[in-house]
């Protein structure tokens, strides 16, 4: 078993030696990304019903799918994001030739939760691979059944001296942190977060931190109760609320949580049955650790819906609390799980300022027939992503970037942009050795004819002649 | 002590967070919404053109005095730059702040998708005394286009240049919003206490590692503008007077305090022949027969870095220069050879009038001596051979490169200006500013009614439904709807 010294010279080695970056390389690495998925998708799937008894729907829209979908954007677009982009030059540099050249950083550490273990796995993989990276990757140990195959199966596909897997809790981790990474994917908690951040400080090494947070849901009067119930229901117990961008809890005026109330009822009876604990597309609590913290925000404010729990079975009903005050830990801590709570407030106005109170959150959500009080509610607050009238299907577009602001994060990835963040940018200009007779303008001793040469050949050229 | 606009009293420097009101006014005035709209940030841009050109003379004088700086230097890297910079945001700021429409799948397709460009809300940014108007405007005007509230906390070195911003940047730009924060690294380390929503360093490695463990307390993203030593190769296949010519003027430009300056030199011993009388002759054209007395050359800021430098006339051989006056804090343009990479000439960024020679036996051992080490802020190879030049640019990575000449790249805003490793993190200039001083919020607008077409997502879930749901999101290029 290598050590981690061990694992990051073999990584480093090649790196330097240039085997990452033909654009050949990297696409044989992506294909066989992609074989992983579909050779082992029986394997995925049972592991991640293992880990989270997530349905087989479920592992297939939110990992399995969006992996082979990133995959494949990345091969279909490798070339196009690899190139040299060639940049707008002023009149001195008309001649010459100047772009922006995508490289990759080095040697990049991905830090994987364990809620959706395969896809945040994957696809900041995806991202690193592309950009020319080598990776080492940390997944986690709290999602042990997918953490063994990625551990065990993964690495058959990938070369295994540009990639390498990593073990451990908590220790182990903090002893990879140690190490120098040229760049840090990290995504998991603020507080953890700060602790990545810290220890990548010491190198210099840049990072992108994907966070959670408290992820607000305003619900206006103006709707149809049935419509935001399904929706907000739907994200909010998807993967047992197990979800960094899920609907954490919802504002409203008093009479529309009357309304609500039913629909909420009627959508949950809907989606799970009479008895969800029967149900085969609820899933479980991932272990017993969260189901005692879950088990304890259910005596905040009071039960409306749901509330059955069983130990045994990680298991806890979709439930929808009211009456909880700001104080309470389930309106403190990010709930992470099947628990609703609905806050009261008075206006539109009360709502914003509530959640102007509180952390910038990863994900932002308003329900209203008027797509203006959309867009107000959208212009007066910050957050990592917004959807109007749903939940968080905004994540499901490679072409909008996907990461927090504040508390909530910080880079942003998905698509080109994790091709993006995980790239160097490097500024290139390449100029003639000749003609230095041109030059004589800039050269001591100064003189202010000079001078006024110079800046207008620092000018934009908008000559269209050239 | 703080310094704040006229109509205050000066907070008491017994006060034990000084920068307590300033922090809380700043995040009022971003609260209230007031930064927003582009007539406010296109007005505050156009003050800072007018401080520039109003105060040119000003500026210029306090230059002169910080560093020496001809008000031909002072133009053309400083205020001028900065003007540009203020030019290119106000013609761009309307486009710059449009929302960005993203592609759509399927299931979004009826809905809205765009990327919007937020300010973060309060942003510092710390700049450093080698062109102290320069790397205090030019982010400046990065953060007010984006929106943003600003502390600036110029640097303490450069006195004059700190005097006159502090007395004129209140003056000009709206006091709720900006204020500029004075002291050394004492009073830096306690503003760093605050949280604030983006950091922007620009400044030396050691200093900005405590930069970044400051903001990873407060989750505060950053820009770290560092340095390094910038390698300048110089292969046999060359003019070895042109060469000399475009390596000394950046080289000695602003004495040599420049973070992209080439630090030294990378060539063969029969190149490092023809280039000393080529480097004798420029620096003679340029500077005159005694530099002392040429208006053209600056000066080192202080006396600690003038000793610093004098030390390192010590390494190796002095070739060309090597008078120093410590009275006038001069240093005359130097170049050293025989230097060793275990001395201190090379082991630490020069930031000063000195460039070491350093022989090398071919292309790969300059690429092997250049990659052992740190990433640097930039990178220069010359050469006839484009070859050449594409080789080294190829085998090595840096924050920026430039062919066959120094740090023109900078003067294009449409280059990132921004390190990689050691050198730093994050980019900016023109829109790359905008950009970094941006959160870039992901925004989908859907509809309220169609609930039925949202039918196939729900459970409980049929065998057809996966196939459906995979289908629909992955159909970007759907090209019927």
């Amino acid at each position: 078993m290598d050590t981690i010294e061990d694992t990051m010279q073999r990584l480093r080695e090649a790196f330097s030696s240039g085997k990452t970056r033909p654009a050949e390389f990297r696409a044989a690495q992506l294909r066989s990304l992609g074989r992983f998925l579909r050779d082992n998708k029986p394997q995925l799937q049972d592991a991640l019903a293992r880990d989270l008894r997530k349905s087989a729907f479920e592992s297939e829209v939110s990992e399995i799918a969006i992996s082979q979908a990133e995959v494949d954007l990345a091969l279909r677009n490798l070339q196009a994001w690899m190139k040299d982009k060639s940049v707008r030059k002023n009149l001195a540099t008309q001649l010459d030739s100047a772009f922006i050249r995508r490289e990759p950083f080095g040697l990049v550490l991905i830090i994987v939760p364990w809620n959706y273990p395969l896809n945040l796995t994957l696809v900041p993989l995806v991202g690193a691979i592309a950009a020319g990276n080598c990776v080492v990757l940390k997944p986690s140990e709290t999602s042990k059944g997918m953490e063994k195959i990625l551990a065990e199966v993964l690495p058959r596909y990938l070369d295994p001296s540009c990639f390498a897997v990593v073990l451990g809790g908590p220790q182990e981790t903090g002893q990879l942190l140690e190490c120098r990474f040229d760049y840090i994917f990290f995504t998991g908690s603020p507080r953890v977060g700060k602790i990545v951040m810290a220890a990548a400080a010491k190198h210099l090494t840049p990072v992108t931190l994907e966070l959670g947070g408290k992820n607000p849901c305003y619900v206006d009067d103006d709707c149809d109760p049935q419509t935001v119930a399904n929706r907000v229901a739907w994200f909010r117990y998807f993967n047992t609320g197990q979800t960094c961008v899920a609907p954490d809890y919802v504002l409203c005026s008093p009479e529309m949580q009357e309304r609500l109330l039913p629909a909420l009822q009627s959508a949950i009876t809907r989606f799970y049955g009479d008895d969800p604990q029967t149900s085969p597309n609820l899933g479980r609590i991932i272990n017993q650790k969260h189901f005692k913290r879950l088990q304890g925000l259910l005596g905040c404010g009071r039960v409306a819906i749901g509330g059955q729990t069983d130990e045994r079975d990680c298991y806890i009903a979709p439930t929808v609390l009211v009456d909880v005050q700001e104080t309470e830990p389930v309106m403190q801590e990010e709930i992470f799980g099947p628990i609703l709570p609905l806050v009261t407030v008075r206006s539109l106005d009360e709502a914003i300022d509530f959640i102007n109170r509180r952390e910038k959150p990863l994900a932002l959500y308003a329900f209203s027939n008027s797509s203006q009080v959309v867009r107000q509610m959208l212009a007066r607050t910050s957050s990592g992503g917004f959807c109007g009238n749903d939940g968080f299907m905004h994540m499901t577009l490679p072409s909008l970037p996907f990461g927090g602001v504040g508390a909530s994060g910080m880079g942003q990835y998905h698509g080109k942009f994790s091709f993006d963040t995980f790239s160097h940018q490097r500024a290139c200009l390449l100029r003639s050795p000749r003609m230095e007779k041109i030059n004589d303008f800039r050269y001591p001793p100064y003189t202010p004819r000079n001078l006024r040469v110079l800046l207008m050949a620092m000018e934009e050229c908008r000559c269209t002649l050239l």
